[in-house]
């Protein structure tokens, strides 16, 4: 039962993502990125990763997309023309071939590797209590490093995204 | 419900190369990043699946780390891409080619 | 099987109460504003040409509203988009998965906790249906293609993402003292009464997190005195300017809706959810000493009761809010947001950290 539905949320995701990557509106690709998001947190909770399918609403399709489309619409973007010129006609042959190839290569690795069998996990798995012990605990190092790169990465956004001061002019 | 470890796996190499092939084949440069951000994702998916597989929560801890990252690169990749539309009016790779000769 | 009937059930239970008490809340906001303004409010509407011999009032207006919205033509602007104002309701509506309304019911041998999803990142999960919110508001402004409705949808969801920050920050406060995340173990922690008399609400425990997180609330809902993105007499609509018909009914019943949910989770973590003072499972002990015993299904019904009253009440508090408060400017706002509510909801969970941990 729960196989049958991760199946589903598989189909959707690919789905999702496709569109993404080939739908020709920003917009919509955004929205779709989004769609993925979701059915993605769908997929953690599923895992019994419970607190990371939060985050991941409120982080990534909460917050990440927002600015996304905040910046689409921002910069007024319409639908992409197709694109002409030459060589892309050769270049996208190869560019999905190449990612056919990789699937399969990464699909093929992943199953090769020995997964231990997924018995019950400890109770708490997945909640709040447990990520966060870990969280504070063996990962305190890179959790305040992680802070001050969220510092630099504001002030480095607002540096760069405001507009030229003109010089007066006097 | 238990879903199958290579299952999942199958799903975030499929995702991945999805994000690979949108990086290669989109001009629009916004688009590129979201298929970067689809890559990230991918990978997020498969820590988790293997953090279940060990019964360990490391691998959750580290998809905070990639979530974290990944919105600070977004902020400012986003805030290059708006300087440099202010300058040139364009989103299109093949014409931000700033290094051409 | 039996599980899945049972939370079917419960879910279509809180679907109809949040659409009900959008309803009401519907008729207290045009007759609570009348009175407010000193008018008589909307009462021109009536049913088979005036032939009956008595006047239903409001309710005429009531039953006319939604028929007028349903049957009207659905008038789109070129480039605009369709199938936005669903998406806006969705993420409101299924927030209430989370909120416990009772305490349990026993039936035979099964106990129905009365809760549609017991989930024990339950904050969490609230927090995250409020983000999608943005997306109702930011798409609804650009797909309406026109330059009103965008500045709206800007506005809001600028203001949106702001004032979650300090709306979960606030919460915080809640969640290190009741020490979960889960709303039911919560609702249940402040059963017990301080001194014998005085009901132990999270009120009582976080009051500057309590009216940081109504603030806040409030401003997430976009009503008055946050209202610059519908702005009523600038931006006409704002972000649905241009949606009408069925669409628009589905804008004001999310507008309504996020008024309930709001209400739900500062009753739920401030207010003692579904808890009646004095009352528990099996009855009321006063203080006094004196003990009335109540049968099991007495005590849900109370709880249930106690729960919408607290929630109405909340609702009753924002409608008076709204007409009584001027429009904040835009800049004024963000002040509000970022420079004001932001570092108190950081000294409120710095204050709760340090007694929480001197306590014990």
């Amino acid at each position: 039962m729960g196989a049958a539905l991760f199946l589903l949320l598989a189909v959707l995701t690919v789905v999702a993502a496709l569109t993404v990557v080939l739908h020709p509106n920003p917009v919509k690709s955004a929205m779709a990125l989004v769609v993925t998001l979701f059915l993605l947190a769908v997929v953690f909770v599923l895992l019994e990763a419970h607190m990371i399918a939060a985050l991941q609403i409120i982080v990534y399709a909460g917050a990440i997309m927002v600015l996304f489309l905040f910046v689409i619409m921002l910069l007024n973007l319409q639908s992409d023309e197709p694109e002409l010129g030459r060589g892309h006609g050769v270049q996208r042959v190869l560019a999905w071939s190449g990612g056919v190839l990789l699937a399969l290569e990464l699909a093929v690795v992943a199953r090769g590797v020995p997964a231990a069998k997924v018995g019950a996990t400890p109770a708490g798995y997945g909640g709040a209590v447990a990520v966060a012990k870990s969280l504070y605990t063996d990962f305190l190092l890179p959790f305040e490093l992680t802070s001050i790169l969220l510092l630099v990465a504001v002030v480095g956004a607002v540096v760069l995204a405001q507009r030229q001061r003109r010089p007066d002019v006097s | 419900m238990i879903v199958p470890t290579d299952w999942v796996l199958t799903l975030s190499a499929v995702l991945f190369a999805i994000g690979v092939v949108g990086v290669l084949v989109r001009r629009n440069v916004i688009v590129i990043f979201m298929a970067i951000e689809l890559m990230l994702n991918a990978v997020n998916l498969s820590f988790v699946a293997l953090a279940r597989s060990r019964g360990a929560v490391d691998g959750q801890v580290v998809v905070f780390f990639v979530m974290t990252v990944a919105a600070a690169e977004a902020a400012v990749g986003l805030a290059i891409i708006i300087a440099s539309f202010r300058n040139r009016a364009t989103v299109n790779a093949d014409e931000l080619a700033l290094l051409r000769g | 099987m039996i599980d899945v009937g049972i939370a079917g059930v419960k879910a279509l239970l809180v679907l109809l109460m949040v659409l009900n008490l959008s309803a009401i809340l519907l008729w207290v906001e045009r007759k609570g504003s009348a009175l407010i303004q000193d008018r008589i409010g909307a009462n021109r509407a009536n049913i088979f040409g005036g032939l009956l011999p008595f006047n239903l009032g409001i309710i005429n207006t009531l039953i006319a509203d939604p028929i007028k919205l349903l049957t009207k033509e659905d008038v789109i602007p070129a480039g605009a988009d369709k199938l936005l104002p669903f998406l806006a309701v969705f993420p409101v509506l299924v927030t209430f998965a989370a909120v416990p309304f009772g305490d349990q019911l026993q039936i035979g041998s099964t106990t129905i906790n009365l809760q549609v999803a017991d989930l024990d990142i339950g904050i969490l999960y609230v927090l995250a249906m409020s983000s999608l919110a943005v997306y109702g508001t930011v798409l609804g402004g650009w797909a309406s293609n026109s330059r009103w409705a965008l500045l709206g949808g800007i506005r809001g969801s600028a203001q949106m993402i702001s004032y979650e920050i300090a709306m979960g920050l606030a919460l915080i406060g809640a969640v290190m003292t009741f020490g979960t995340l889960d709303l039911q173990a919560i609702a249940r922690a402040q059963g017990h009464h301080f001194f014998g008399v005085i009901p132990a609400w999270g009120v009582i425990y976080q009051p500057v997190g309590f009216v940081i997180f109504l603030i806040a609330g409030i401003a997430e809902t976009k009503r008055v005195p946050f209202d610059l993105p519908e702005g009523e007499s600038e931006l006409i609509s704002g972000y649905f300017t241009e949606y009408s018909g069925m669409k628009q009914a589905a804008f004001m019943l999310s507008d309504f809706a996020e008024s309930v949910v709001v209400a739900g989770l500062a009753t739920t973590l401030f207010f003692g959810a579904w808890q009646v003072p004095f009352l528990f499972r099996d009855g009321f002990h006063f203080p006094g000493g004196s003990v009335v015993a109540l049968p099991q299904l007495v005590v849900v019904v109370l709880q249930i009761i106690s729960f919408t009253i607290k929630v109405f009440l909340l609702c009753v508090f924002q409608i008076l809010v709204r007409w009584t408060l001027p429009r904040y400017r835009y800049d004024q706002v963000m002040d509000l947001g970022w420079k004001f509510l932001l570092p108190i909801a950081l000294a409120n969970m710095l204050v709760t950290g340090v007694v929480v941990v001197l306590a014990g």
